[in-house]
């Protein structure tokens, strides 16, 4: 079972949150991811986060990838 | 960064399908252990744009087409009791149990409802009091933690008529055992994403120590899947064995801790039935002790009958990698998705759905 | 000229809801007519009042029959009103007819608001209106609580063939390209949206319209329309499944060419669903020889429905009877039919 994903936290009301992608909203809970703020990225599966995004790690990983692509996929 | 277009970037895919062409010298198998690595693989056409190097085939990964028939028979039988809702994720309801399928049991009258989240459960049960609510419980560990949660949650709202059929399986015991009856040789392994998010990438470890096989966790994106194989190839390449992180804005080392902890809190290992494999120890979850009045198994007593499996159904074979769909004689002749025979082409993450559905092997 | 429906009712209106009362038409079942049929529209041949309606009739006739049972009755964008009308107008305009005459059935719920069956013929009678047609015939019954799911709808149309026009879904050749008239998956995910137990919400609106004025003007641009179908159950990928089929050709669709609102995306992603495979009520699949294509295109993208028409493919003589589609990321698949039930994969 491994549907998850990212939406958007627009609110949070204990350990509820309203969360949202491409302009479609749904509940989430947040009982395993207690952290997770407003404005976070939080992977969703079955209506619970599972776990909140890393933005750096992501940036970080498709600056790899645009290396990668530019040197013809060679190792640099 | 919304997390999903920038990794489906073309640019970066025929970067990343370059390398892997370029440094993929060493015949290879890889095995992915995630019904949603199979259904994106096909998707996205990945195994057309690797090289003849490497050769994908998928594990025992779906946790619909792993469970046994004898639980799909209890899973009916409860539909069946006299004031029960069953409530149940979509990819239930059509697999064939041993005489009938959920689907059959609510076309003759038992009340099966489909259901998105655990928490749409709960609110049945909240809402209807006068009955009592049947949650099958199916998943690995991305899936159990949320139902863990429903459990806590029904607790605190004094919620009585809530209950739970755990059929929730951990992955790693059955890599093991999988490696263990050493039936296909592997060269590498594709780690489950989500499964990962909850354990931390810790979990594959054992697999890199003790059988020397190079693991990289992977997400479900097209670049993904990509890096994920080109990670394993240079591992391969390099003859290293690690675990590696090939989806690392979602998993980490350690994983979920508060997951985990709700988790054992409320489930406890349990010996558990695959389809296909066998008995594996430690493999399933129960409801512990201290939560027993939300275990529907402790609750309700059923008769499921005798439960057997349809003759000439390779499911076992498929699932654990020995077979692909192709080799089984009821492959879209008797078994199709509109008359599915066995779990694999009815669940929408079994590996005869997708080859079904998305043609088969297509190398072009 | 304004329109009626002419219902034969077999129950009574009291207070407010339908219910068995009478069991043949009498005074009381007329009474409902006057009140509230009448009152909403009229029409000579249906003020003639006759078991059947007659019309003058000449050249081709197409000729449609459907039914209609969505649930909820009421969606964003729709109901089972306009549903009905532009589902049966659509059948006819995909053949290249001119929709002319609809009959209209209903099957009603004991119990059914009569307030909603208000709703449901005032949306009939806008969407007939704007599609142009007349509702000339039509019946009503009323079953025990239980045994409708609320409401019905059946409904039959014909339409007149224009001279010179030959579609049919096997008509298709190798070369000819395939346009889409617009965004796919908007009905489909309305409607989902509206479930109960699904719990997302959207602006989201059904794209349920009648088709047959953007037809009228593809077929000004060019007679040579091959083939028209409307990719209604099963969505665009089932019925270029059946285009292929009928036609016994290949089909090569561009996965970056086929718009798709980012809501229904969203709301895919979420579901775990294809938009491929997700209903439309208001778009239509074209396949027309290179040599016409540009006017076609043209024509639709200037029409309210077809403003973001697009070519999405071409026919082909590689795997024939079979869809293949190249993603997004240099590799190709094959797109099979809807297999069943779309169910929101948890998976």
């Amino acid at each position: 079972m491994c549907l998850a994903v990212p939406l958007l936290i627009k609110s949070i009301n204990g350990k509820d949150a309203d969360a949202e992608m491409g302009g479609v909203s749904r509940p989430v809970s947040l009982w395993l991811t207690p952290e997770a703020k407003v404005g976070d990225y939080v992977l969703v599966h079955t209506g619970y986060a599972i776990s909140v995004l890393n933005k750096a790690e992501a940036e970080e990983t498709l600056r790899l990838l645009v290396e990668i692509a530019a040197m013809g996929g060679v190792e640099g | 960064m919304k997390f999903i277009d920038e990794f489906r970037r073309s640019d970066l895919a025929k970067g990343l399908v370059s390398r892997i062409v370029q440094r993929s010298r060493t015949n290879v198998r890889f095995m992915e252990f995630c019904g949603g690595h199979t259904v994106a693989i096909f998707k996205y056409g990945i195994r057309q744009l690797l090289p003849p190097t490497i050769e994908m085939v998928s594990g025992p990964g779906c946790p619909v087409c792993v469970t046994s028939n004898s639980d799909i028979d209890k899973c009916i039988a409860f539909s069946q009791l006299p004031g029960v809702i069953v409530a149940t994720f979509g990819d239930m309801l059509k697999v064939p149990g041993s005489r009938s399928s959920l689907q059959r049991a609510k076309a003759e009258g038992a009340d099966v409802r489909m259901v998105y989240s655990a928490l749409d459960a709960l609110s049945m049960a909240r809402d209807s009091t006068d009955k009592s609510v049947v949650f099958l419980g199916i998943g690995f560990e991305t899936t159990a933690p949320t139902i863990a949660a429903s459990i806590l949650q029904a607790q605190e709202q004094k919620i009585v008529n809530y209950h739970v059929f755990s059929m929730h399986k951990l992955t790693p015991p059955v890599v093991k055992a999988v490696l263990d009856a050493g039936e296909v040789k592997i060269g590498g392994i594709v780690c489950p994403g989500h499964v990962s998010v909850i354990t931390g990438s810790q979990a594959w470890e054992f697999v890199a120590r003790d059988y020397g096989i190079p693991c990289v966790v992977s997400g479900f994106e097209p670049l993904d899947i990509l890096q994920c194989i080109s990670m394993l190839v240079e591992q391969v390449e390099g003859g290293r064995s690690e675990v590696e992180i090939a989806y690392s804005r979602g998993v980490c080392h350690e994983g979920n801790i508060e997951a985990q902890k709700l988790m054992h809190r409320v489930f406890q290992p349990s010996p558990a039935e695959w389809r296909g494999i066998g008995q594996v120890p430690g493999s399933g979850l129960k409801l512990r002790e201290k939560y027993s009045r939300f275990d529907a198994e402790r609750v309700f007593e059923i008769e499921p009958g005798e439960s057997f499996e349809p003759d000439g159904c390779i499911c076992g074979e498929v699932l654990r990698g020995v077979r692909t769909p192709h080799d089984c004689a009821l492959f879209n002749s008797v078994c199709t998705p509109q008359s599915p025979v066995g779990p694999c082409m009815v669940s929408s993450e079994g590996t005869c759905a997708a080859y079904y559905l998305y043609g088969g092997d297509s190398r072009g | 000229m304004p329109r009626i429906i002419y219902m034969a009712v077999t129950a009574v209106a009291e207070q407010d809801r339908i219910l068995l009362a009478h069991g043949s038409g009498g005074k009381m079942a007329h009474e409902l007519i006057s009140k509230s049929f009448i009152r909403e529209l009229s029409n000579p041949l249906l003020a003639k009042m006759d078991d059947s309606a007659v019309v003058p009739f000449s050249g081709k006739l197409a000729f449609t029959t459907d039914s209609y049972v969505v649930s909820p009755i009421f969606f964003p964008g729709g109901d089972i009103g306009r549903l009905a009308v532009c589902g049966t107008v659509n059948d006819l305009a995909m053949s290249g007819a001119r929709p002319l005459y609809l009959s209209l059935a209903f099957i009603i719920e004991e119990g059914f608001p009569y307030d909603d069956l208000a709703k449901i013929v005032a949306s009939v009678k806008g969407a007939a209106r704007e599609a142009g047609v007349q509702i000339v015939t039509g019946d009503t019954k009323v079953v025990h609580r239980g045994s409708a799911d609320k409401l019905f709808i059946n409904t039959s149309g014909i339409g007149m063939i224009p001279q010179g026009v030959n579609i049919s879904g096997s008509n298709a050749r190798p070369g000819d390209v395939v346009i889409l008239s617009g965004t796919i998956g908007d009905h489909g995910i309305a409607v989902l949206s509206k479930r109960e137990g699904l719990s997302f919400s959207t602006k989201l609106k059904s794209d349920c319209a009648p088709l047959g004025g953007l037809v009228a003007d593809m077929l000004k641009a060019s007679r040579n329309i091959n083939c028209m179908r409307d990719p209604t159950r099963g969505g665009l990928a089932t019925t270029l499944n059946e285009i292929a089929q009928q036609s016994n050709v290949g089909i090569r669709i561009d996965e970056e060419a086929i718009p798709v609102r980012e809501e229904v995306m969203a709301a895919c992603e979420m579901l775990g669903l294809d938009p491929l495979y997700i209903a439309n009520e208001g778009k239509l699949i074209a396949v027309v020889p290179p040599a016409d294509a540009r006017a076609v295109l043209k024509a639709m993208r200037k029409h309210p429905y077809g403003k973001n028409a697009a070519i999405i493919g071409k026919v082909t003589d590689e795997k024939p009877g079979r869809v293949v589609m190249n993603t997004r990321i240099g590799s190709s698949r094959i797109v099979d039919m809807l297999t069943g039930d779309p169910l929101p994969r948890i998976c």
